[in-house]
């Protein structure tokens, strides 16, 4: 472990010892510390599920830890409360907004510490505070205007000024960076260097290497819930911090079917043999309005074309589009057929079945039992005779799947909700895949499942490409999208930078693409 | 001629009073998040309470506050059963109306012997000249009505409770966040709408000078289409009461005239509020976290 | 970001989970029934209060009660007519609640219906059989309160609009509506109700048993328990009830499903507001003859608490539709003692508390039944 220059005299601003955060069953934070010295910018990286948010809100006083000391600036504040934490001078930014909608920036920067002058509130005043407060950091956005006109990045200035406006010296961003454009990104850095130099200490969670190399000083990997190096940016690499990440017992989940020479049809080729075809696919969110900027591929029957890149990067609402629960500009198609207009039940008609990446949300609905989620979005299938629902087959199709898939406990009539999460994430794929289906959306489908369920789960999705179907698959998870694909393509901010076939990719390769410091000219031909 | 005006104005006005005092009950509950349909049980108790208050003490001023009293206490059983023991808004809203109908029938029953009306009670007595204006102007209620509009337009845009108020009732997270107690300003905003639906009901009692079954007639009903009509926005929902009230002042003196039917007059609020929600004159979008208490609270 | 190793997982809960399994089923029951049981030993408690207030003793006030209602054939034949209203705006609003939606206009739809089918009994010939003319008051009661219940779901599906404001508002045009064309042209003179129907009548249950003489309850009885079936079969056994649930519980779900949310919302209203329409039949043909306005009565608005307490399952609307109908008819009962209003009090009560009860409950249930999988996987 590289520990950074033998630290000065001054107390740290942060410094956590062991923290041990535990909720229920899972052990979030493993004997986790930190040392942050002030004045610095610090970035905490790792995978999703690492512990760095948990730490963080412990720091911030959101969690109570069960073990551990906390320390900021030399005083001990082991299990203190979010109003204390404000107190002392500690901010933390969520990821998403806290903001109300209706107010100016003024009052939300100012919202629960309200400046008044016999009773009534200062607007005036309020407005001339938060102008100072913006132009002193840097922060800029107008303090009159209301918030819900803002943009994501103004937005997030207006979340910062809070923090700061309530005394923060100490502030917590956790990833900052994962709703803004490249030129908002720049802003924030000047923000922050700016910060800095006063004499504020800044903690930044993130996973964008590129970022981390461009900002901060000191970086503290996490991996499992403990911290495993500490690095001064100055003495590192993107490569050296990707290992650290990951550990040094990197193991590539091999392709499993080894004797078998994966079939490579040539990229981009549209011709007789595609499945699924996207051109120029353009998908506006919420809160951005490019997603999806302009994305096209083909999937060939028979193969697996796997979506690598961090969560945020427009990959759900691409899947959202190709289902037909977004709008979208741009061709999707099936075998030929045009699914442009197609309402979600037609496009399943059409073949396209649709494994969501929230199957509390989506999926599943909790309170029906196992049959009836087993026929969802197929209810029309299993009627007889003007609309009612055809019981025995309903049953025997339960019967059938729970079987093959090993849905337990054995017990059709169970609500989903009484399930682990394991084996309802089995319901959804089992019906999914028991459909007549021709293009398979699978986002994240091993997301929560035990280790057992999700080797079954990759037999399945090989199988049904060795079955000559086509597999979009979008994971989180490196490991599964390397193990399961044929084609591979990295997104990120909304295109697609890259797409090889499986042979060329390993994570070296990957990795500056998926983090950004690669951004790639878009896919290479074969 | 000027003399038809004033007797216009001052029936319109004399109408317009218990719409104007529930409907700014309505503003400040819904602000916050709750929803208002228990507007008319608050103003059925306290037109009960008040006469109760009024006859028991000789005195109106003491009906008022008993009034009052009767509407911060059903706002509370309202605030209880929602906030803490988060029961549906609706369901428990419409169990306060039919709670506050069949009490005032128990208790005038019990107290006062009658199932229609309790006795004589005593209130602002006015003497009734010219156009009446003169006699609302010696009323205070009438100008604590019209007062409320200003003091509630005053409290929601001018003070931290309003401010307070209106993050809760848009984005109670946020509130959260920043240390405000969500519960604690439903409560006290869910406790004024009683206290101000109340003394609606208060005006009433007082006006007629006693209390009859169900004399609230769906006013609580018409101050939450004015409510909702108006935007949630005080002046605004003021300003529909007096509309409301200047329709039915209308209808009442061409009652002879056959011109327009009296149901369609008494349609008028409620369509306009049906429209309102349709958006086809400008969308009247409510507060973003009405009826649901299961954020934050 | 890079990732190779799988994060750490605990291992998988035993597969066998007796517990976790009963407690799936068991869980429901106990949330379906417990706040109504809750809600009545609340009401009970409530209503010693107010007699004892009144000087009387709540032993006697209950058996005088129960005297009055199910322990004499009059009383009973009463409390059956009052159930039989209550069963269709019940199941009415249930069929709403089940879409997520919330139908406050009942009152409205169930006099449109009658309205309409007294109109109907005016233009029909004389002395037509009532198994002729049934079919056509139905589906014509069917369709007043239908269309009425499909504007707010409409607008809901257009605009947004909120069912439970647009419901009430619409109740209030309605019923005006309504007393507009009676008043000023339909009504026989000095009343408020409109001339007899032509042919149709239904028989009252006295004809065919005695005891229920001088009673309202009538054949219309067997409409609402059939009417009550076919809401089950609906709901329970046909795509179209699978799909209107599954929007109820979860939208997105539904959606994902396949689910047009919004025509879902559309036919669930119109549905709720034909069931409430067809319960003005059990006035205009089983009763009177003839439509009176104001002869709801208040039994649109009962439906939503017959419906949150029969937990909108169309039996628990029906059992829900004889507990009120008892508690109201008990009230007549019992006036002599103590202020027939006492039962608008503990109706109101009983509402009260089952809507407060059932997050508490459902609360409770949960954290005890996570507790028992938490020991069981620790174990």
């Amino acid at each position: 472990m590289t520990e950074p220059a033998s630290a000065s005299a001054e107390p740290l601003a942060i410094h956590l010892t062991d923290i041990v955060k535990r909720f229920g069953a899972v052990l979030a934070n493993d004997c986790a510390s930190l040392q942050v010295r002030r004045g610095e910018i610090h970035s905490l990286v790792g995978e999703n599920g690492a512990g760095k948010s948990t730490l963080m809100r412990v720091l911030s006083g959101m969690y109570e830890p069960q073990a551990g000391r906390m320390e900021v600036n030399g005083r001990d504040v082991t299990g203190w409360s979010t109003a204390q934490a404000i107190e002392a001078g500690v901010g933390m930014v969520h990821q998403h907004f806290m903001l109300v909608p209706t107010l100016t920036v003024a009052e939300n920067v100012t919202l629960g510490r309200e400046i008044t002058r016999g009773g009534q509130l200062d607007r005036e005043r309020a407005i001339r505070d938060v102008r100072a407060l913006s132009e002193r950091t840097g922060l800029t956005v107008r303090a009159e205007q209301r918030v819900s006109e803002l943009s994501v990045g103004e937005a997030q200035r207006v979340e910062i000024l809070k923090a700061l406006y309530r005394g923060a010296r100490i502030l917590i961003l956790d990833e900052p960076t994962a709703v803004l454009s490249p030129p908002e990104i720049e802003e924030l850095w000047t923000v922050l260097r700016g910060m800095r130099d006063r004499g504020e200490t800044i903690v930044l969670i993130t996973h964008k290497l590129d970022e981390v190399m461009a900002i901060s000083d000191t970086i503290t990997v996490m991996r499992h819930g403990r911290t495993v190096e500490r690095l001064r940016t100055a003495d590192t690499t993107p490569a050296a911090i990707a290992r650290a990440m990951v550990g040094r017992d990197v193991q590539l989940v091999p392709d499993q079917s080894a004797g078998r020479a994966p079939t490579q049809p040539p990229i981009d080729r549209i011709g007789a043999s595609t499945l699924l075809t996207v051109e120029d696919l353009h998908v506006s969110s919420t809160s951005r309005a490019n997603a999806v900027a302009g994305v096209s591929f083909t999937i060939a029957p028979g193969e697996i074309l796997g979506i690598a890149g961090v969560e945020g990067n427009g990959q759900s609402e691409l899947l959202d589009a190709l289902a037909g629960f977004r709008p979208s500009r741009g061709r999707v198609a099936i075998d030929g057929r045009d699914l442009t207009d197609l309402s979600v039940k037609q496009r399943g008609d059409a073949g396209l079945s649709h494994i969501p990446e929230d199957r509390h949300l989506r999926g599943l609905i909790l309170d029906y039992s196992v049959a009836d989620n087993l026929i969802l979005g197929q209810q029309h299938r299993f009627t007889r005779g003007g609309g009612r629902l055809d019981e025995p087959r309903i049953h025997a199709n339960a019967a059938r799947q729970i079987s093959d898939y090993d849905i337990r406990p054995r017990n059709a009539a169970l609500p989903a909700r009484a399930l682990s999460g394991g084996n309802q994430q089995k319901i959804v794929i089992a019906r999914e895949m028991a459909r007549p289906f021709q293009v398979l959306l699978a986002a994240q489908p091993t997301r929560g499942v035990d280790v057992g369920a999700i080797e079954f789960i990759h037999a399945r999705l090989r199988s049904a490409r060795d079955a000559g179907k086509a597999i979009l698959l979008v994971s989180a998870d490196l490991a599964e999208v390397l193990a399961l694909s044929d084609r591979i393509a990295v997104m990120y901010g909304g295109r697609f930078v890259v797409v090889l076939p499986r042979a060329e990719a390993s994570p070296e390769v990957l990795g500056p693409y998926m983090t950004g410091a690669d951004r790639g000219d878009g896919s290479r031909a074969a | 001629m000027t003399m038809l005006v004033l007797a216009f104005l001052a029936q319109t006005l004399r109408i317009a009073i218990p719409y104007l005092f529930a409907a700014m009950g309505g503003v400040m509950s819904e602000r916050s998040g709750m929803i208002g349909l228990t507007l008319e049980g608050y103003m059925l108790g306290g037109a009960f309470c008040a006469a109760l208050g009024a006859y028991y003490s000789g005195s109106a001023w003491v009906g008022v506050i008993a009034g009052a009293a009767g509407g911060l206490a059903l706002g509370m059983l309202y605030a209880v059963s929602c906030i803490r023991f988060r029961g549906d808004q609706v369901v428990v809203g419409i169990a306060i109306n039919l709670l506050a109908s069949g009490a005032t029938r128990f208790f005038l029953k019990l107290v006062f012997g009658s199932s229609a009306n309790s006795p004589r009670v005593s209130g602002f007595n006015a003497h009734q000249t010219g156009s009446g204006l003169t006699a609302l102007a010696q009323n205070p209620l009438v100008w604590l009505g019209v007062g409320s509009v200003l003091v509630i337009a005053w409290l929601i845009y001018r003070t931290p409770f309003g401010l307070r108020v209106r993050a809760v009732g848009e984005h109670p997270s946020a509130a959260q966040s920043v240390g405000i107690s969500v519960s604690k300003v439903r409560y006290l905003a869910v406790g004024l709408s009683g206290i101000l639906a109340g003394l609606g009901g208060v005006y009433l009692a007082l006006d007629q000078h006693q209390f009859t079954t169900e004399m609230t007639a769906g006013r609580g009903f018409i101050a939450l289409a004015a409510t909702i009509f108006g935007r949630w926005d005080p002046a605004r929902a003021g300003l529909a009461c007096l509309l409301f009230a200047a329709a039915e002042t209308l209808q009442i003196q061409l009652q002879g005239s056959q011109s327009i039917p009296t149901q369609f007059v008494e349609m008028i609020p409620y369509l306009l509020t049906i429209i309102a929600l349709a958006g086809v004159v400008g969308r009247a979008v409510p507060p973003a976290a009405l009826g649901k208490v299961d954020s934050a609270a | 970001m890079v990732s190779i190793d799988k994060v750490e997982i605990t291992p998988a809960p035993p597969s066998a989970k007796p517990t976790l399994a009963a407690s799936g089923w068991m869980t429901r029951a106990q949330e379906a029934v417990l706040p109504p049981v809750v809600a009545l030993l609340i009401a009970a408690v409530v209503g010693d209060v107010l007699i004892l207030s009144y000087g009387q003793s709540p032993g006697t006030v209950y058996r005088l009660l129960i005297e009055g209602t199910w322990a004499n054939a009059y009383g009973f034949g009463q409390v059956l007519y009052k159930t039989t209203t209550l069963t269709f705006t019940g199941l009415a609003v249930a069929i709403g609640l089940r879409a997520g939606l919330f139908n406050i206009g009942a009152e409205g739809q169930l006099a449109a219906g009658g309205f309409l089918a007294a109109l109907v009994g005016l233009v029909l010939p004389h002395g037509l059989p009532a198994l002729l003319t049934l079919p056509l008051y139905f589906v014509v009661a069917a369709i007043g309160g239908g269309v009425v219940g499909a504007v707010p779901g409409a607008l809901k599906a257009r605009f947004g609009a909120h069912e439970v404001i647009t419901t009430i508002m619409l109740n209030f045009v309605v019923l005006a509506l309504l007393n507009y064309f009676t008043a000023a042209h339909l009504a026989v003179a000095g009343t408020l109700h409109t001339n007899a129907i032509h042919s149709g009548m239904l028989s009252r249950l006295a004809s065919f048993w005695n005891g229920f003489h001088g009673s309202a309850a009538n054949l219309v009885l067997l409409i609402a328990v059939a009417v009550t079936i076919g809401a089950w079969w609906y709901l329970f056994r046909m795509r179209g009830g699978f799909e209107l649930r599954a929007v109820g519980l979860q939208p997105e779900a539904a959606e994902y499903g396949g689910v047009n949310v919004g025509r879902v919302w559309i036919t669930a209203m119109t549905l709720s507001g034909a069931i409430a329409g067809i319960g003005g039949l059990n006035f205009v043909l089983g009763y009177k003859g003839y439509y009176e306005d104001g002869f709801a009565s208040g039994a649109g608005f009962m439906g939503i608490a017959v419906a949150i307490v029969g937990r909108s399952h169309p039996v628990g609307v029906l059992l829900a539709a004889l507990l009120f109908a008892t508690i109201s008819q008990g009230g007549l009962a019992v006036n002599a003692l103590v202020p027939q209003q006492i039962v608008d009090v503990l109706q109101a009560v009983v509402i009260i508390a089952v809507a407060a009860s059932v997050p508490e409950v459902r609360r409770v249930l949960r954290t005890a039944a996570g507790r028992a999988a938490a020991s069981l996987r620790t174990a």
